[in-house]
């Protein structure tokens, strides 16, 4: 009997384990549904190759490459602030600040991660927004500057965490090696520390940028909604994420634009596998 | 010395880019508290909004985010630990380990919003459990699950070789020792990164935005199957959809969340604090 019941638990313990596998494949069948139901209807080049979002126009266009630049121009921008920024606070916290100042960084990083992204697209919405208007002289602030501003910080924590990481996980002797040879700190850093910590780093990027394509509420409030090619950063674009949170509350089941929403998702879903997949790769590497 | 001179202005950059990264944090704290301070009194945390959320309470959308996020913890809880169960005391380092921290990495990297679009498809739509507190709170719980399971993992790895080879060599079964030997002593570990998934997924907006989150309800919640209000879901739609809201009740709607998601981080951190000095090896 208590064999009996061992077996099953175990069996149950089994299953539980899969499960993760078992999500990941439903999400991705139920994303596929959808859209080879949508690509039934419309064509899937004139889906990847269209400019044109008109859901409501008469005939609907669901072109999304606008919506794809969107998202690149957000990402883009939001990584060119994050990378450089999240490296140097992961390198000052793992070599040279003192303990004291190390926890302090290492609570408001971890703070940052805490807040919610509504609060940080409603916080971006009424100081920054208005601050970029003024200050460039702009008809809206709501911009896909202003988004990768704020997207930027909301990728720090992930950069800074797990460079820092790596960083700390370059073997001592490396560092005593360029020491005894007369390298002073900061040459050891950048010359031989920073390339050992090389594929954890861009691992703990490629996550970064994950996060950041992935981001949804922040975005929406902040980077004005336009779907349309933007001519610069200072105009408002619209992302995939947005799209799907904005349009979806007003969608009938079933028609169209609502299959349209999920094979926008199907795409978001394989491009975040990617890049987490990348990472993954990249951050193995560094364990080894 | 010209490398020294190097050095000191490095250092000085690495200095200032940090304090960059300090300030913007703070500031978001201090225009909350100073903006949103004034809204945070008993009347505005427990009564019901009225004149279409232009005065009036939040209390709704207080029990709402509640309500969803205790059931996503309760259903990924036990899952999640059996879960790490499997993967640190069960799975060989074989291709299904594999696949499986794979799929853990991925489900971890999975959009938001994506994970609203399955939550409708699977549980509002083909389950048809409508959009309502259950359907949101299974949404909630399959995005917790990767976190989950690696915060136990962690909690039972560091229980001691030994403590499992004394209960196995006495000849207690595996599952056994893991039960009564194991478990017990990464109890404090999971119970920490449980309270901290759910301040987590107090503030997720995109998922229950079509799973569970109500524009507005007139009445509390009477069952699983209720939409309700929400708080982050409260604090999108009066800062974008509603003109002329007094920007007090944002502020505090603001300061609610962000107080409510900060006391669960803050209680799991002392939880943490405190099991480490019991722990006895």
């Amino acid at each position: 009997m208590k064999r009996l019941f061992d077996w099953i638990i175990e069996r149950f313990i089994f299953l539980c384990g899969i499960l993760a596998v078992i999500f990941v494949a439903l999400i991705f069948l139920f994303l596929l549904r959808e859209g080879v139901s949508f690509f039934g209807s419309y064509s899937p080049i004139k889906f990847v190759g269209g400019i044109y979002w008109y859901p409501t126009s008469d005939p609907p266009q669901f072109g999304i490459i606008s919506l794809i630049v969107g998202s690149l121009f957000v990402t883009v921008l939001a990584a060119c602030l994050a990378i450089p920024l999240g490296v140097a606070t992961a390198l000052f916290i793992a070599e040279i600040a003192p303990r004291w100042l190390k926890d302090v960084l290492k609570t408001v990083i971890e703070l940052l991660a805490a807040i919610p992204s509504v609060v940080i697209g409603f916080i971006g919405m009424v100081t920054l927004v208005p601050l970029v208007r003024q200050a460039l002289n702009l008809p809206t602030g709501l911009s896909a500057f202003s988004g990768a501003l704020m997207l930027g910080f909301m990728a720090l924590p992930t950069i800074v965490t797990i460079s820092e990481d790596a960083i700390r996980t370059v073997p001592w002797s490396y560092k005593e090696g360029a020491i005894a040879l007369g390298a002073t700190r900061w040459q050891t850093m950048y010359r031989i520390i920073l390339p050992a910590a090389l594929p954890g780093i861009l691992g703990a990027v490629m996550l970064g940028v994950g996060r950041v394509i992935g981001e949804t509420m922040a975005v929406m409030m902040i980077t004005g909604n336009a779907a349309h090619i933007p001519g610069s950063v200072f105009d408002p674009v619209r992302t995939m994420t947005a799209t799907i949170a904005a349009e979806m509350g007003e969608t009938v089941r079933g028609s169209p634009h609502y299959e349209a929403l999920f094979a926008i998702g199907l795409v978001l879903f394989v491009i975040t596998f990617i890049v987490n997949f990348t990472a993954d790769t990249f951050l193995r590497k560094a364990r080894r | 010395m010209k490398s020294r001179t190097a050095q000191r202005i490095a250092f000085a950059v690495l200095l200032a880019v940090s304090c960059v990264v300090f300030l913007p944090v703070v500031s978001i704290f201090v225009i909350l508290v100073k903006e949103g301070g004034g809204a945070l009194t008993p009347e505005f945390l427990f009564t019901m909004p009225s004149e279409g959320m232009r005065s009036g309470g939040i209390l709704p959308a207080i029990i709402g985010t509640l309500l969803i996020v205790v059931c996503a913890i309760a259903v990924t809880l036990p899952v999640g630990v059996l879960a790490a169960i499997y993967l640190n005391e069960y799975a060989k380092d074989n291709l299904l380990t594999r696949v499986i921290r794979l799929a853990i990495v991925n489900l971890a990297g999975v959009p938001s919003v994506v994970f609203g679009l399955f939550g409708l498809a699977l549980f509002v739509m083909m389950l048809n459990l409508g959009v309502s507190v259950i359907a949101g709170a299974l949404t909630l719980s399959i995005m917790e699950l990767p976190s989950i399971i690696t915060t136990s993992r962690n909690a039972l790895s560091s229980v001691p070789a030994s403590f499992r080879e004394v209960s196995l060599s006495l000849g207690v079964s595996r599952w056994r020792t893991i039960r009564h030997v194991v478990l017990p002593n990464a109890v404090p570990g999971i119970l920490t990164g449980a309270i901290l998934s759910l301040a987590r997924i107090a503030g997720e907006t995109a998922p229950i935005l079509f799973t569970a989150a109500a524009f507005y309800v007139t009445r509390l919640p009477h069952s699983l199957s209720d939409q309700v209000m929400a708080l982050p879901y409260h604090l999108y739609i009066i800062s974008t959809q509603i003109p002329n809201m007094p920007s007090k009740l944002t502020y505090g709607t603001a300061l609610t969340l962000v107080l409510l998601v900060f006391l669960m981080s803050l209680a799991a951190i002392i939880l943490r604090i405190i099991f480490r000095r019991r722990k006895k090896w």
